[in-house]
């Protein structure tokens, strides 16, 4: 059986990701609310979760100490936390919760529920996860199908001997609705596929700080969604200006370049990194590129249309293309993209006009559950 | 696990029975009284489950005692506290030690927990709790779950929340007024109030030596207008409800507020475990320092081996450590009874200590009375934190332990030392400790404005209540009384109302504080 403190534990738990539930859009608007601390876990601050009582507000800054000093000197520490008074020491509820500590697993949940994203389906015959239900004890509550003979009678049994009223001589045992007992179980996923992120960006004079930190926001909470499906997700990373290169994850997000565009250059980078390391036999590939839409030629953006067409979709899962809007981008190439893929599920378009659509963008990239 | 709780013969180790023996040995030699106490060994993570629930195996489910038990799993995980020792005041006594924990560690511990429960037994605030509370909790554990079962889980959560939003307001002094005086006490009240009219003086009349006179200074008009007027506020407070302002808001809830029978339950299971807490709230620095006293006496004179020297000197001073600007309840509570001993030793207490004006006389004082033990016992028998302080903290306890009080320098931002004045000291100290720190909360009206509205008061001591909270619980009274409910307070030095009418909070402002 479950421990009783385990229960209430995980009752905690469900009120923690309730109130990061409400408040989603807000830690995902603002990136930097989210802090990664440590083997797979952010901190999240959380409005408190106190029960309000009646109490005395601040005491003005007094109190009483013990120890050498003059009139004057600085007392260590900051009396104003709740511990200083002798009369709250320990009894306070003082202000621990005020940042919580979630797994990223938790997180990518929590953020499925609330955007209401579906698990990806599997591809082609490969199954990406599977579950085993396991009867792991016995709990109150529960479908009559499932009730545990042995155990409701036990505790019948137990009831009435109690009572008084069981009759050895004549041991019958009715139980009652209190002593039913039903076996309960538990689900566990064994998620077994791999699966790559390629997350291109334009780098070019266009792109300022402000679109980088769209791009790495929104990039932390698909990595988040992805990785809760995967087990075992690789990513990698290709900035691009007329020439495009594969970089590591904090290059990624520093870079910033002057020059020209040229999208196809990342596209056939990443073709060929495809080729090179991820079959698609064995890899769930996801390819997103972010840029402002501003391309250097028609002919360009020509070439980018047949490299997605005949290298990119076919192999990948999904490719995604966000636009982040900036004030020196023509913003052309979404629109090219997508009269050229109007029917294609597998290429996905978003615009992202500010923080404050990122959320919504996500739910377009992820909705589809490819 | 819970099995073991409930069996007379405690599954310790051989050589922590062994220990336990001679521990207990010691206690009985120094005259310490104590149930019998059961000890357990438990790991970590079981010691913050059962701390989580206050030092019981079974409570009511609720979340809070999750977030209690992540806190403290996490802080012991990262080294931040250790729970060595966890026992709670039933009889027999159940004790828990760490499993893991060094020999010497546990030795301390034991002394530690004999002392505890020494004082469980024998302080008289402890003497109306409910010694078998364990069975108490586990019952209450399994009627709330049966609520929940029946009422849905959120439902009867979302009540308990409710509920111990008020859990503070309860009156600590209703365990010792006796049953029949306190049932007398109702009906007796108008008894008085019609021999009061035919015997005591008339309302309004003035004190007359000079019958000539009577007629200017108690016209007969005069008299039967304050005759009336006296009638009718008598009747007036006959109807009021409660008669007199009363503290304990949640007996009150609980007899007077529209509940269902489940509510009214749960109501009571709260304020149940509320007055069974209360008495360790009353007597921390007390029940602390008298373990800290009798684990150091035990030690230091008895149980202590050689080469468990270092080790017991580290963690004892561990438990008395001063953070700055902190008041340890251990560190003071153990001071001040040494400083007790040492005082009725020496005879160093009465008029002719006390007006010997002379230092040096002072400082060589001794009697050599040896009352010092006796005087101990006493202490802990009759006085909780705030009668302790308050008798015994004296002036030069107060300069031997460098006591200061300390404000917040309003330019820097720091805290500053600010003096070392003692009856300053003083107050400072008794104001934490009245109240446990908490804010008087009487249930002034149930039927205000004749609205049947609820009308709490504040009395104000100083210090304003915390006003985000105070609005966020007055939503949850409204929510247990059904009707619109209103607190006066103080805020700022101006007397005020705040009031929430189911929708939304209002203030306005009140001719006078609430006084009692």
């Amino acid at each position: 059986m479950i421990s009783r403190i385990e229960q209430d534990h995980s009752r905690f738990r469900e009120i923690i990701r309730g109130k990061i539930r409400q408040n989603l859009r807000k830690y995902i608007s603002r990136g930097d609310m989210v802090a990664p601390k440590g083997q797979g876990t952010v901190a999240i601050p959380m409005p408190q979760i106190n029960i309000p009582r009646f109490v005395h507000g601040d005491n003005s800054g007094q109190g009483v100490g013990q120890g050498d000093g003059e009139p004057g000197d600085p007392v260590g520490g900051s009396g104003k936390d709740g511990q200083g008074g002798a009369g709250k020491a320990g009894e306070q509820e003082g202000g621990k919760a005020l940042e919580v500590e979630v797994t990223l697993e938790e997180l990518a949940q929590i953020m499925g529920e609330e955007l209401g994203l579906p698990n990806i389906q599997p591809k082609g015959t490969h199954s990406l996860e599977t579950r085993k239900d396991r009867y792991v004890g016995l709990r109150n509550t529960g479908p009559e199908s499932l009730r545990n003979f042995k155990a409701t009678y036990k505790r019948a049994l137990r009831r009435q001997v109690a009572m008084g009223s069981y009759d050895p001589a004549r041991p019958v045992i009715v139980p009652i609705r209190e002593d039913r007992r039903y076996r309960s179980w538990r689900t566990d996923p064994r998620p077994q596929t791999n699966a790559v992120i390629i997350y291109m960006m334009d780098v070019s004079g266009s792109m300022g700080d402000e679109q980088k930190e769209i791009v790495r926001i929104e990039s932390f909470w698909i990595d988040t969604w992805l990785r809760s499906q995967y087990k075992g997700l690789e990513s990698r990373y290709i900035i691009h200006d007329a020439t495009a290169r594969v970089v590591e994850r904090d290059v990624f997000f520093r870079t910033r370049e002057s020059g020209g565009t040229m999208i196809s250059s990342a596209y056939k980078l990443c073709a060929e990194l495809i080729d090179a390391e991820f079959s698609p036999e064995q890899w769930n590939i996801y390819a997103f590129h972010f840029s402002d839409g501003d391309n250097w030629s028609v002919d360009d953006t020509a070439t980018c249309i047949q490299l997605v067409k005949h290298q990119l979709l076919p192999k990948c899962n999904q490719f995604g293309y966000g636009q982040v809007e900036s004030p020196y981008g023509s913003g052309q190439f979404i629109k090219d993209l997508r009269s050229a893929f109007a029917k294609n599920i597998a290429l996905v378009t978003s615009e992202i006009k500010s923080k404050d659509d990122i959320m919504d963008s996500i739910r377009e990239f992820l909705k589809g559950g490819r | 696990m819970s099995k073991s709780l409930y069996s007379p013969s405690s599954q310790l180790p051989p050589a922590l029975r062994d220990l336990q023996e001679e521990i207990k040995s010691y206690a009985d030699e120094f005259g310490l009284d104590t149930f019998p106490v059961v000890f357990e060994t438990i790991d970590y993570r079981h010691m913050c489950e059962i701390a989580a629930y206050g030092g019981f195996p079974v409570r009511y489910p609720h979340w809070r005692f999750g977030m209690e038990y992540d806190h403290m799993l996490k802080s012991h995980t990262y080294g931040l506290s250790k729970i060595y020792e966890l026992v709670i005041n039933t009889n027999p006594c159940y004790a828990y030690l760490l499993e893991g924990n060094s020999f010497v560690d546990q030795k301390l511990v034991m002394a530690h927990v004999y002392g505890h429960c020494d004082f469980f037994k024998n302080n008289y605030f402890f003497s109306h709790t409910d010694r078998r509370m364990i069975d108490g909790m586990a019952n209450n554990a399994s009627r709330v779950r049966r609520y929940m079962d029946r009422q849905g889980v959120s439902n009867v959560e979302t009540f308990v929340d409710t509920c111990l939003s008020v859990d503070n307001l309860i009156d600590p002094w209703l365990p010792f007024r006796r049953k029949e005086s306190r049932r007398a006490a109702e009906p007796a009240a108008p008894e008085a109030a019609a021999t009061g009219e035919a015997n005591g003086p008339e309302p309004g009349r003035l004190h007359n030596t000079r019958s000539y006179l009577e007629g200017y200074i108690n016209p007969p008009e005069l008299l039967a207008a304050q005759k009336a007027k006296k009638k009718q506020a008598d009747e007036a407070q006959k109807r009021k409800n409660p008669p007199h302002p009363e503290r304990d808001v949640l007996g009150f809830l609980m007899q007077y507020a529209p509940l269902e029978a489940w509510e009214a339950d749960v109501l009571g299971i709260i304020r149940e475990e509320a007055y069974y807490f209360l008495p360790q709230m009353q007597t921390k620095i007390m029940n602390e320092g008298w373990a800290t006293y009798w684990h150091s006496r035990i030690m230091t004179t008895r149980a202590l081996r050689d080469d468990e020297l270092i080790d017991y000197a580290d963690a004892a001073s561990g438990v008395t450590a001063m953070g700055p600007g902190q008041l340890n309840p251990y560190k003071l509570g153990v001071e001040l009874y040494r400083h007790i001993e040492d005082r009725w030793n020496t005879g160093r207490f009465g008029k002719e200590y006390d007006e010997c004006t002379s230092l040096s006389q002072r400082a060589a004082w001794d009697k050599k009375l040896g009352l010092g033990r006796q005087k101990l016992y006493e202490v802990r028998r009759m006085h909780n934190d705030v009668t302790f302080l308050d008798e015994f903290f004296t002036e030069d306890f107060c300069r031997e332990q460098k006591f200061f009080t300390y404000k917040e320098n309003r330019r820097t931002g720091r805290l500053e030392i600010e003096g070392r004045e003692f009856s300053k000291i003083k107050q400072q100290i008794l104001q934490q400790l009245s109240n446990f720190g908490q804010p008087f909360i009487y249930v002034v009206d149930a039927n205000y404005l004749n609205r049947s509205e609820l009308l709490l008061g504040h009395r104000h001591e100083g210090v304003d209540l915390k006003m985000d909270y105070a609005r966020d619980t007055l939503r949850n009274v409204e929510r247990i009384w059904r009707r619109p409910v209103s607190i006066l307070t103080v805020l700022d030095d101006k007397p005020k109302r705040i009031r929430f009418d189911g929708a939304e909070i209002s203030m306005s402002d009140e001719p006078a504080a609430f006084r009692v």
